[in-house]
Formats: C-alpha cells, sequence, structure tokens
C-alpha cells in the first residue's frame, strides 16, 4: 500500500532531532534505515504527522574499539558491522550474529539503533543487547542516560524509550580474547527473521570450568531472554556432551513458547533446545555427531 | 500533512531538480515522476526484491527508502545498465544467453543487485551469488541460470574497463 499522508523532516543536529520531539508530543516517528519502519507504515499500522529523518545526522555511525569494549553509534548500518575487519576479534560473537540479519538490500540501510528501538522479538541484535547486557545510551530532553541491556526491551516492539529520547549508541562489555562462545540460528530461509536461535558465551576458569556463562534465546513472543536455569546449571561445570545435553533438556523447559503463524510452541521449544544444543557445541571446540541413517 | 520538498538528484548519469511528495517512496518517485519506469514495484514492503537500484553505489530497496530522503544522491536504474551505445550490458547480455529471466518481473531488480555486488567483489563465487540473492524473489526461473548467468559476467567486472555498462 502507499504510505499514510505524511510531513517529513531532515534535521542536522541531535538537538534538533529532539526539539521536534518535544516539539510534535508523540506524534512524530524517527526514521533511521527505514527498513522496519517503511513495511509498518505500508501496512498503515502506524500514521504518524511526521518523520524526522535522522539518517545524516553527524557522528552517529562510528565503531569504537577500545580496552572497555566495543561501542557502535546508533546508526551503524548492518553493512558496517560486515566490512569491519577489527570487529572480527574484537567481538567474534557480535560479527557472526549480525551475518544472519536480513539480506543484502536491507543490509545496506538496517541500522543497530532502529533495530533496537524497533525490538521485533525475532530480531538479532535486541539478542546481542539482552545476552551481553550492553549499555544502551540515549539521550533525551533531559540529557544522556544510560540503560542496561537487560533492561531496556520491555517486550514485542515496546522499549524504555521515552517519546522525547532516541538511541545515540550501543556500548559492548570488552570482550577477552580467550572466551568460549557460539551462535545458533534456524530460520527458513537465508536472511530471514530467525525462528529460533540461541547467543551462548563463558569464560574458563583456572580448572577448565565454565565461568559466568551467558546464555539467551531468541524464540519467545515478547523477546529475547537469558536462561538463568541454564546458566546455573553450567557454571561450574567443564562443558562436554553430557553436560550439553542437559543444558538442551533444560533450555527446552524453561523458554517459554507460543503458538503462532510459524510453529506450534512445542516445535519451537525443540527448535531452541537445538540451537542451545549446536551453540554450546562450539563454544566448547565439539563436533556434532552425524545423524544415524 | 504531505508536501513537496524540492530535491536534487542524479540518476543513470542525468541530474534532476524535482518537488517530491514527502510521502512519496523512492520507487514511486523515479516511476511516476521521472518517468523511469524500468524500476518494478512488487510487494510495496520489502520482501521481493523487485524494485532493487543502486543508491550511491549500494543496492537499496527503493520502496523503504522515502523519496526525500534521496536528495543528493546518485541513483542508477536498470536503466543504467546499458553499455554507452545503446548495446546490452555485460550482464544484461549474460543474462540473455542463459535464459535467466522469463516473465522479466523480478529481472530489473535481480540486474541491479547482481550489478552492485560485482562491482564490489567481482570474484562472488556461486554461494556468495545465492546468498545476496536470497533477497530477491523470482517465480519462474528457478534461479539456477540466473546464478549462471552472474557468474560468467563476473569476467567483464574484474576488467572494469569493458565491464560494458554506461556507468
Ligand atoms: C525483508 C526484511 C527482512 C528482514 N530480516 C531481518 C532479520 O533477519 N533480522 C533482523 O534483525 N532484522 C531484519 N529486518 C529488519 C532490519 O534489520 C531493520 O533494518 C531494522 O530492524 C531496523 O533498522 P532501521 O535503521 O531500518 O530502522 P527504521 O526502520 O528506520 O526504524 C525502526 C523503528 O526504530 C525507531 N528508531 C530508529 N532509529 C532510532 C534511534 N536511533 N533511536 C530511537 N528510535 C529509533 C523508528 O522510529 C522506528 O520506530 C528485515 C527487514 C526486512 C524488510
Ligand atoms: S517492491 Fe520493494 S521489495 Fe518488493
Ligand atoms: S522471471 Fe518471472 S519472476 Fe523472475
Amino acid at each position: 500500500m502507499k504510505l499514510p499522508d505524511l510531513d517529513y523532516i531532515r534535521p542536522g543536529t541531535l538537538q534538533e532531532t529532539i526539539d521536534l520531539l518535544v516539539a510534535y508530543e508523540g506524534e512524530a516517528k524517527l526514521v533511521a534505515g527505514g527498513q522496519s519502519l517503511m513495511p509498518m507504515l505500508a501496512f498503515r499500522l502506524l500514521a504518524p504527522k511526521i518523520l524526522i529523518d535522522i539518517s545524516r545526522l553527524p557522528g552517529l555511525n562510528a565503531i569504537d574499539i577500545g580496552p572497555d569494549g566495543v561501542r557502535l553509534g546508533a546508526l551503524t548500518t548492518w553493512r558496517d558491522i560486515e566490512r569491519h575487519a577489527a570487529l572480527k576479534t574484537a567481538h567474534p560473537l557480535l560479527a557472526a550474529a549480525i551475518a544472519h540479519v536480513a539480506h543484502y538490500q536491507i543490509r545496506n540501510r538496517g541500522t543497530v539503533g532502529g533495530s533496537l528501538a524497533h525490538s521485533d522479538p525475532a530480531s538479532e541484535f535486541p539478542a546481542l543487547v539482552t545476552t551481553c547486557d550492553a549499555d544502551v545510551v540515549v539521550h533525551g530532553a533531559g540529557g544522556e542516560r544510560v540503560v542496561k541491556g537487560s533492561e531496556f526491551v520491555l517486550g514485542a516492539m515496546t522499549t524504555s524509550l521515552e517519546p522525547d529520547e532516541m538511541i545515540t549508541g550501543i556500548r559492548f562489555p570488552a570482550w577477552p580474547a580467550a572466551r568460549r562462545w557460539g551462535f545458533e540460528e534456524f530460520a527458513r530461509r537465508r536472511g530471514d527473521f530467525a525462528m529460533a536461535a540461541a547467543v551462548v558465551f563463558y569464560d574458563l576458569d583456572a580448572g577448565g570450568r565454565a565461568a559466568d556463562p551467558h546464555i539467551g534465546i531468541i524464540g519467545e513472543p515478547e523477546r529475547a531472554v537469558r536462561l538463568a536455569a541454564v546458566e546455573d546449571l553450567l557454571t561450574g561445570r567443564v562443558i562436554d556432551r553430557d553436560v550439553i545435553a542437559e543444558a538442551r533438556a533444560i533450555g527446552e523447559q524453561a523458554a517459554q513458547t507460543s503458538d503462532d503463524i510459524h510453529t506450534p510452541a512445542k516445535y519451537r521449544k525443540a527448535l531452541i533446545g537445538t540451537m542451545i544444543e549446536r551453540a554450546l557445541m562450539t563454544a566448547a571446540g565439539l563436533e556434532l555427531r552425524p545423524v544415524a541413517a | 500533512m504531505s508536501r513537496k520538498i524540492d530535491i536534487t538528484l542524479t540518476v543513470n548519469g542525468a541530474a534532476y531538480a524535482h518537488a517530491a511528495d514527502t510521502r512519496s517512496t523512492l520507487v514511486d518517485f523515479l516511476r511516476d515522476d521521472l518517468k523511469l519506469t524500468g524500476t518494478h514495484i512488487g510487494c510495496e514492503h520489502g520482501v521481493c526484491g523487485a524494485c532493487t537500484v543502486l543508491v550511491d553505489g549500494e543496492a537499496v530497496r527503493s520502496c523503504l527508502m522515502l523519496a526525500p530522503q534521496a536528495d543528493g544522491a546518485s541513483i542508477v536504474t536498470v536503466e543504467g545498465l546499458g553499455a554507452a551505445n545503446g548495446e546490452l550490458g555485460a550482464l544484461q547480455r549474460a543474462f540473455r544467453k542463459h535464459h535467466a529471466l522469463q516473465c522479466g518481473f523480478c529481472t530489473p531488480g535481480i540486474l541491479t543487485t547482481a550489478h552492485a555486488l560485482l562491482t564490489q567483489e567481482p570474484d562472488a563465487d556461486a554461494d556468495r551469488i545465492r546468498d545476496v540473492l536470497s533477497g530477491n524473489i523470482c517465480r519462474c526461473t528457478g534461479y539456477v541460470t540466473i546464478v549462471q548467468a552472474i557468474l560468467e559476467a563476473r569476467d567483464a567486472y574484474r576488467r572494469p574497463a569493458d565491464a560494458g555498462t554506461s556507468r
């Protein structure tokens, strides 16, 4: 469908953007890459009075790698991440997970800030923010504030952003070089939204046991979540095939799925279990056993 | 309320100054305002890839961009892929040779996508080409001949001087 009747403005600075958000009192929508917003407008799910184009705001598309971790400006695109060679060692999980986001043409325009603000429960980036507990840097009429990654996404397409606020950056904590990690996703077609995915990482203590494991999943209807039951199971254990089998079973049990147009709840639970198993196998450097014919 | 905004842009090497409607998508602007109807509209919400054009050298879906967002941009549409002398460009020739189109509805979007890909990655292998084509839906061909045609056109893109496209 054609877009609803709307006006358009392209402010030159962050402050002008915030002033416009304040002046329109919730009747304006920011547009960054437009790769989620434009379909919503075309379906007439939204009809804002005006679009505020932030895609050319200066200084918001930098990728900074430092001792404190990786900072992504809100306007960083999927392609920027894909092309950034140093990210593959500075944050290999981020680089690997983002390779699953959308198709070629969409990757050229879609941004990390837009993905997080949109917070589709099946999208990869919010799952990374949640699982890594990244800091979300937000600017609004009251100045800057930082929201913890675990508290930013509240539910499907719902975040803790106020109407006069925008995301300016995301800060991922430093990634130790020896960290073990895995990312596994199931989608029907390359580049489609995940039906299920697992985001997994842990460090090794002196005895080769898992320390501070983080296990996040995509597949619940509201948002990506961490599975505390699986993290508790893995803490202090040597990650071998038996532990992974247990983690898969507990993860499947803990995941809260529901029937939807894509899959029955039970199938999605099984998918989540399989993704947890595969991601842990990768993290532990183990090979999946071939399925008996 | 929507209104008209003056924008300037380059399309296939020609400069345009035009008043664009604030609610107009780039694809509608190209087709209805500039009368460049080579770019097709399939789904109008980002899933089919028929509307792909190059914006500043990158393949994008023109149904997911507003016309005012193209202000100042340099755009290449399927009309820009022919050779300077009016003959078909390298990709177009390869598509004809390999029967890489049937009804042709998806073809403008696939040609522009492949043009962006081979310009940036002239050595893309069959896997990479399939990966990139995941964003373009073709209901006719089954893709096999499309992949063959793009593989064959790589040679021309490795020697940019004879890529056979005018821009
Ligand atoms: C066919 C298709 C397949 C896709 N597949 C995937 C996929 O597999 N995985 C995936 O993760 N995504 C997928 N996407 C979505 C894509 O990744 C989007 O780019 C992304 O979700 C939104 O980023 P954007 O910059 O385009 O945001 P926009 O569309 O511009 O904006 C989205 C929302 O965020 C708000 N917003 C934007 N920037 C900010 C900001 N800085 N601060 C506050 N609010 C902001 C907007 O107001 C809007 O409400 C797909 C999209 C399409 C069309
Ligand atoms: S018409 Fe733009 S992607 Fe289908
Ligand atoms: S040739 Fe008919 S849709 Fe591709």
